[in-house]
């Protein structure tokens, strides 16, 4: 998957969390609301099971999933 | 106010075999049960004195009632709604097809096991039918409707405030499922037509029943898996160098009770997080991470630093992410245990579709 493919997707997968917001690729999504458990969870359950990698202890940091941009690494670093 | 309807009123553990596990859901046949006739062939029939006695002793006690006749659905709830007691009633199951079927789909939409349910009729073929299909059902002759409450699997260990409240709160919960089901929006949206309360405050004696209850059934959201008895929290509640806290939850449609408890344990520069849980019919709520968030300010505003253990059980990982999206990070681990503490990042402000209620002890200080 190319790098535009991964990007669409998980701007897609985060619209519906933040309806009526153009979501920009390095805006900080934990500045638009609370981040709750079940948000975070859900976050990482989607990246893990639709790019099939395996989120470990040392990559789950708020920088790694603070924005599109920051997700798009995450994905790539790990696909690789 | 608390009180215990077992036996055992020190609250030690009680250790029960599988053969009397308390029974969680009683399930009535109407005809010649729960009233005297066949509503068929009399409109007017009469509830059974010692049937009705027996669903409101059990129902004070947390136990829940629900249904299963064969009758017409339409006429059948018309009557129990003319004779007042149609709220008793969860998931009831009037309709011509078999009991065992009835009893089956009563646990699934309880989300209980058989192993908890009673069922009461009149006629031992309905009886037979049920006890062949589902073996730990415990079934009970209509003729002894009112000696069933008396029994030792009708008696739980303890009866809380949340007991007594239980068939309100699944009442709430099936308001909520269909609300929910409806929403067109995001999920904050919905969170915020809930409009929730949520308290913390120390854990007080009455409090201590349900906090070992929470203890022994929380296995998600629990970070840890530590269990503690009544007297082990007891202990802790009046240690100078801990904290208990139990957390509760409400909203428009009725209160989810105590559902969330945590344990510190405190010096004067290290605060540790030993237990954290919340009850998983919250899951959906995001209460974990508001719990946490004032832990954290608490915390700060002490001068300490504030860290969590966590023990991976293989169920409980939501627990972790709720840590590493508070800010923890990882500073020690041992297998599966991991110390984690707060770094640098600034600290969340409650979201603004849940208000906050601290309770004030929690804010004294008690360090001496």
């Amino acid at each position: 998957m190319i790098a535009q493919q991964i990007r669409d997707k998980i701007a897609a997968y985060l619209s519906r969390f933040f309806p009526g917001h153009e979501l920009g690729d390095s805006e900080d999504i934990f500045s638009l609301g609370f981040v709750n458990s079940m948000f975070a969870m859900q976050l990482v359950n989607f990246v893990e099971h639709d790019f099939g990698i395996e989120i470990e202890n040392e990559d789950m940091e708020l920088d790694n999933f603070r924005s599109i941009g920051a997700l798009v690494k995450l994905v790539e670093r790990k696909a690789s | 106010m608390t009180t215990t309807a077992a036996s055992n009123t020190e609250g030690a553990p009680v250790v029960r075999s599988e053969e009397d596990k308390t029974v969680k859901c009683v399930v009535w046949d109407l005809d010649d049960t729960l009233w005297s006739g066949v509503l068929l062939e009399d409109a007017q029939v009469a509830l059974r004195d010692d049937a009705v006695r027996t669903i409101r002793t059990l129902d004070e006690r947390g136990i829940l009632h629900s249904i299963a006749s064969r009758n017409d659905h339409g006429l059948a709830m018309a009557k129990l709604h003319e004779l007042g007691i149609a709220d008793y009633f969860l998931y009831p199951q009037i309709s011509w097809r078999t009991k065992s079927a009835a009893v089956e789909a009563i646990a699934k939409s309880l989300n209980i096991g058989l192993d908890t349910i009673a069922f009461v009729d009149d006629q031992p073929f309905e009886r037979d039918e049920v006890r062949f299909a589902h073996p730990t059902v415990r079934c009970f002759d209509a003729a002894d409707a009112g000696a069933v409450a008396d029994r030792p699997e009708m008696i739980p260990r303890f009866v809380t405030d949340d007991s007594r409240a239980r068939r309100a709160m699944y009442q709430a919960d099936i308001q909520r499922k269909i609300i929910e089901d409806e929403h067109r929006g995001s999920p904050d949206e919905f969170l915020a037509s809930l409009g929730m309360s949520f308290t913390i405050a120390p854990a007080g004696e009455d409090d201590l029943k349900r906090a070992e209850e929470l203890t022994i059934r929380t296995n998600q959201l629990n970070a840890t898996g530590y269990t503690y008895s009544y007297e082990e929290l007891d202990v802790l509640r009046r240690s100078p160098d801990h904290d208990l806290l139990i957390a509760g939850l409400r909203d428009k449609y009725g209160t989810y009770g105590k559902i969330g408890l945590a344990l510190i344990e405190r010096s004067s520069e290290v605060w540790t997080l030993k237990l954290m849980l919340m009850s998983c019919r919250v899951m959906s709520r995001g209460v974990g991470a508001v719990l946490l968030s004032y832990l954290m300010r608490r915390a700060r505003d002490a001068g300490a630093r504030l860290r969590a253990e966590f023990i991976a059980t293989g169920r409980n990982r939501q627990m972790y992410v709720t840590y590493k999206f508070a800010g923890f990070r990882e500073v020690e681990r041992d297998g599966t245990t991991a110390i984690l503490e707060v770094g640098d990042a600034p600290i969340q402000d409650f979201p603004p579709y849940i208000e906050v209620i601290v309770d004030e002890a929690t804010t004294r200080s008690r360090q001496s």
